[in-house]
């Protein structure tokens, strides 16, 4: 078993195929959303707040939401999409009688989880940049940070997907996992000034929390010690969830 | 001649292979062996484990025991080379339904690495070859069944395989899009391809196979040519008619069980002369003539005499 990187790309390839099929009207409402968001809570919420961390609230509330757009586009393409195409389409049944071996099939969908990403928190970005919210050019940094985070959401993904007994268990991950994490990790608010002592601790532990500190860290152009481990936690958590994911991958493919 | 071709190795050696799920055995201690360029019948009720045997080819599942070479190389360690040699056709269709017939071979293509210009002749090739080219460029999900399991097939063909297995190419197909696959499959035998295919139907594994191998409980209980296994197991003549066994106990004195197959009410008798037993109906039956048919023994006698008729045996 070994990963090769032109089957791998094989499989990036297929969904990119479908994609292009519809990415006029998919990629619409990835634009609208950050606009929503920014319009409803940055604008209405934030005329109540004078000043959050030293800036504006909808500038506050801007580099998490980036994070935010990543994180949903990775997680739709590893959750149903998934899930559709391992137990209904019995797409990787066609793809394992060829040379591709389940390896290539997790990097080729965790690559393309990271493109989705990548188109997610991409437009959203550029709304960003056209609203003036997103600092020149230090801000451009986050250009890193996307695929970052839809690396590690298509890693947490992978593992939940390749484990679960069937569909409805997404909306528990949904709901119960992704929503809290949108609630909690700095996006709507610093995290460090609310809680206290080991509640830090334990938030140390929140997915999302890191990607967001990386976002914010670029836009304020202030990289500090903290951006190495958020750094560090963010690849390091993904290439261990992408370990665990391999094991899930062939145990559902092969047997 | 036959020298010639028992030189050439075989392209699937299969030894003593099992495999063990949970509690029970879908392939116990199987021996296959499929020579180079025939078209080979696995044939078995459903759950005797041929597609799990399929499956331990292409290297999908793990034997737990034995060991399989297939051109020669071990599965286990050669999977990509020797995958990128067959093609398969599953037992379910998967094909992408938004996508048109002609951008699932294209898709199906960059699987097996094919690049430009290479990968769009390939695609016209096999949009002839079956015939797809009236619905070429219409999503999958608007043909009819026959149409999307030719497609099916060319996908499996699209890397020009040596070998190409089929699990179950033809359930559910009508009558003329089976005549036209069968045809296919002939053309392809004849350029050299191996062919290694499940069916239950046995007209077509008696029409289209060279050798057969009949499985039931994970094992191979009979293999051969077809004709050699039909003059082998049974006599040629078949006499099948409606009888109660009470009936069936008077007209067939002396007639030994094994020539005997009873499905319900119906009886087949296997003889080398049916004439004898023709007349005992009749005068029996006296006026009121019953309908008898009287043919050849086929390969589903034979299939049937080997795996039983009772349903109970594999749920």
């Amino acid at each position: 078993m070994s990963i090769s990187l032109p089957y791998a790309l094989a499989v990036w390839r297929r969904n990119a195929v479908m994609y292009k099929r519809t990415w006029k009207w998919n990629i619409l409402p990835n634009f609208f959303e950050p606009v929503l968001y920014l319009l409803s809570i940055g604008i209405g919420v934030g005329a109540y707040i004078s000043e959050i961390g030293g800036t504006s609230y909808i500038a506050f509330l801007a580099p998490g939401l980036v994070c935010v757009a990543a994180m949903n586009g990775a997680s739709f393409e590893v959750t149903y999409n998934i899930y559709v195409r391992l137990v209904f389409e019995k797409t990787y049944d066609a793809m394992l009688t060829t040379p591709i071996e389940p390896d290539d099939v997790l990097a080729g969908e965790v690559l393309w989880a990271v493109t989705r990403a990548g188109v997610y928190g991409g437009c959203f970005f550029i709304v960003l940049l056209i609203f003036g919210l997103a600092p020149w050019p230090s801000s451009l940094w986050v250009i890193f940070v996307i695929p970052l985070t839809g690396l590690l959401f298509a890693a947490i993904g992978m593992v939940f997907s390749l484990r679960i007994p069937n569909i409805d268990m997404f909306s528990f991950y949904f709901t119960l996992f992704l929503t809290p994490l949108f609630l909690f990790s700095d996006v709507f608010f610093p995290l460090e000034e609310r809680l206290s002592g080991a509640w830090l601790w334990v938030a140390e532990a929140l997915p999302l929390l890191h990607p967001v500190r990386l976002a914010r860290a670029s836009f304020n152009g202030e990289f500090s010690v903290t951006v190495v481990w958020d750094f560090a936690y963010t690849l390091g958590m993904s290439v261990l969830l992408l370990l665990w994911a391999r094991r899930g991958v062939r145990d559902r493919l092969t047997n | 001649m036959n020298r010639s071709i028992s030189s050439i190795p075989p392209v699937v050696e299969a030894r003593g292979i099992s495999k063990k799920f949970v509690d029970r055995f879908a392939v116990d201690h199987l021996d296959l062996v499929v020579p180079a360029r025939v078209c080979f019948g696995l044939l078995g009720p459903n759950g005797a484990g041929k597609t799990t045997t399929l499956r331990m080819i292409y290297g999908v599942t793990r034997p737990t025991d034995g060991t399989i070479r297939v051109f020669g190389m071990d599965i286990g360690r050669h999977l990509r080379a020797v995958r990128s040699r067959l093609g398969v056709t599953l037992q379910q269709n998967v094909l992408i339904e938004v996508l048109s017939p002609k951008e699932n071979l294209l898709v199906f293509g960059r699987y097996h690495l094919l690049r430009e210009p290479e990968l769009s002749r390939r695609v016209e090739e096999l949009i002839d070859f079956l015939e797809l080219r009236s619905h070429a460029d219409v999503p999958v999900r608007q043909l009819s069944g026959g149409f999307q399991r030719r497609l099916a097939v060319a996908l499996s063909l699209v890397n020009r395989p040596e070998l190409l297995i089929l699990d179950e190419p033809t359930t559910g197909l009508d009558p003329a899009v089976r005549l036209a696959l069968w045809s296919r499959i002939r053309e392809l035998r004849a350029a050299g391809t191996t062919v290694l295919i499940t069916t239950h139907y046995m007209d077509e594994a008696q029409r289209l196979c060279d050798q057969v191998a009949i499985v039931s409980a994970g094992r191979v209980i009979a293999a051969g040519a077809p004709a050699e296994l039909i003059t082998t197991r049974l006599a040629p003549e078949a006499v099948e008619f409606d009888c109660t066994p009470g009936e069936e106990t008077a007209l067939l004195d002396g007639v030994a069980a094994g020539r005997r197959l009873r499905i319900g009410g119906r009886l087949m008798v296997y003889l080398d002369d049916a004439t004898d037993l023709i007349e005992r109906v009749r005068r029996h039956d006296q006026g009121d003539r019953r309908p008898i048919i009287v043919r050849s023994t086929n390969l589903e006698d034979v299939y049937l005499s080997l795996t039983g008729t009772g349903l109970e045996v594999n749920p």
